[in-house]
């Protein structure tokens, strides 16, 4: 039996004929009563049982997901990981997540292709540069890599861009941060489950949270399409549908759910070895190690529950590209998709318990939840075995919408969600 | 493309027009009025999957008024003035 992946392990079991490999992780019938519960398989549901097994000794954890795992947002993501914002409380979080994911194949023993290839972001006008300047300024306060690029630069990383003189976008610099990347979605989500399951957590699909358990105004468990689950405390990380499983622990959250659109090119010989955002086009970019060009940009402006997207924020998205980088538009598009993404005033995240106690909430991720999965996971585990805040976590508590203590990042960093 | 009916100007496209929260959701009046309440109706939103009864503005126009769609299938019905929407004169 071969259960630690490795070179040796792979010359093992192709001398075996593959047939000793045990599965990633165990599937399970539900148990009437775990210490933890966690609503959501996607990346921050199942980072949270690790770290709660493996941080924190609590194993007798499940995690329940109405689908399978990382089918949400996190396997419809566009892969970047990056920690560019402007605020303290928000560098230090984002920082968390991106410094976990610098040692996360090792720790996991799962390669999640983490490929920290720098990032971008273009200032097209003399006032944009002004605002890089000050952005570069506060994230090298705060303490994480951020560098001010000028033309030269620009044409250094991008030399395909646009530079022509009747160029729409001219690139005058931007924000550079050497340590943003990709990492392959589905294996963060893979790779936590896998290490989970082997600390004895439970991770139970195609089963659907119904309602809650409240007895004496607590939360005590959760109602399933496979029976009553009890539970000393719940946790949930269901991103765009946080407002439903709060409606039906009898609150409401500061969140209007949105579709977020991608989409992928056919494949190409590697031309795009950075990943460029450009916030005047309204679009991102970066290639994947299948050589697909994966595209990205705004929220679609009508909130919705429906995974398809819109046309008119596709449109923005493409016509940005092709004036970016001419070359792109011979190629054809593949396929076009969106995921359901929880927004918040302030585009910050939500994490504390809710008003119902007992029940835990991670959610308000928005655009960027991806890039934060590992820091989610830490900070909701950290709430659900100790019922306290972290030091990281506290700023961002529900009651920042009462106090009027909000960290708006979409004013601060001028980062569109 | 998405395309709503401005009670005032008929059927328009959606790039037009910008969501305006909860159908009534009204200010809190009185001179006491707590950080909570005040919370709920500047931030919490109802969110619904399916049946959704909201706000928009019609930028074009200037008008606002209500609007009844369906978050999951993004069926909208004509828009209506908010005094016929909430019953006033």
């Amino acid at each position: 039996m071969t259960r630690h992946y490795s070179a040796l392990s792979l010359v093992k079991e192709g001398l075996n004929n593959q047939k000793g490999w045990v599965r990633a992780w165990e599937s399970r019938a539900p148990k009437p009563r775990y210490d933890v519960v966690i609503i959501g398989g996607g990346g921050h549901g199942l980072a949270t049982a690790y770290y709660l097994a493996r941080t924190h000794g609590i194993t007798n954890v499940a995690v329940i997901e109405k689908g399978w795992l990382g089918g949400g947002n996190t396997g419809r993501n566009t892969t970047v990981v990056r920690s560019n914002y402007f605020f303290p409380e928000s560098v230090r979080l984002y920082d968390m997540a991106l410094k976990l994911y610098e040692g996360l194949s090792r720790e996991l023993n799962y390669n999640i292709m983490l490929s920290q290839r720098g990032m971008i972001s273009l200032a097209h006008t003399p006032a944009e540069m002004e605002m890089s300047a000050r952005v570069v300024n506060a994230m090298q306060i705060n303490g994480t890599d951020a560098e001010l690029f000028g033309p030269e630069d620009v044409r250094r990383v991008l030399p395909i861009y646009n530079f022509s003189d009747k160029a729409r976008y001219p690139a005058l610099g931007g924000v550079w941060q050497g340590r943003s990347g990709t990492a392959r979605h589905d294996a963060v989500a893979w790779g936590y489950a896998r290490a989970a399951s082997r600390l004895g957590v439970d991770i139970l699909q195609q089963c659907e949270v119904q309602d809650f358990l409240i007895e004496g105004g607590r939360c005590r468990g959760v109602v399933t399409s496979r029976g009553t689950i009890r539970a000393d405390r719940v946790g949930m990380a269901v991103a765009g549908h946080s407002s439903q499983m709060a409606a039906r622990a009898g609150f409401r959250l500061p969140v209007v759910s949105y579709a977020l659109q991608a989409c992928v090119s056919e494949p190409v010989k590697p031309v795009l070895d950075t990943i460029v955002l450009s916030p005047g086009a309204g679009t991102y970019a970066s290639q994947s190690d299948k050589g697909e060009m994966v595209v990205g940009g705004g929220l679609d402006r009508i909130p919705s529950y429906g995974q398809r997207g819109n046309l008119p924020v596709l449109e923005t998205v493409l016509s940005g590209l092709v004036e970016m980088f001419p070359a792109f538009r011979q190629l054809r598009l593949m396929r076009q998709w969106a995921g359901i993404v929880d927004v918040v005033p302030d585009s910050s995240p939500i994490l504390g318990e809710s008003p119902l106690p007992g029940l835990f909430l991670n959610c308000g991720w928005g655009t960027g939840g991806f890039k934060a999965i590992p820091a989610g996971g830490t900070l909701l585990a950290h709430l659900l075995a100790t019922g306290t805040h972290h030091d990281i976590s506290r700023p961002f508590d529900l009651d920042r919408f009462a106090t009027g203590r909000l960290i708006d990042e979409a004013a601060g960093s001028g980062i569109a969600h | 493309m998405q395309i709503f009916s401005c009670p005032f100007c008929g059927p328009r496209p959606e790039y037009e027009f910008h969501f305006g929260g909860d159908l009534g959701n009204h200010r809190p009046e009185g001179p006491e009025v707590s950080a909570e309440v005040w919370a709920q109706y500047l931030h919490f939103r109802n969110n619904p999957k399916g049946a959704s009864e909201e706000i928009w503005l019609h930028m074009t126009c200037g008008e606002i008024f209500a609007l009844q769609r369906d978050t999951l299938t993004m069926e909208a019905a004509p828009g209506q003035a908010l005094t016929a929407a909430e019953g006033r004169p």
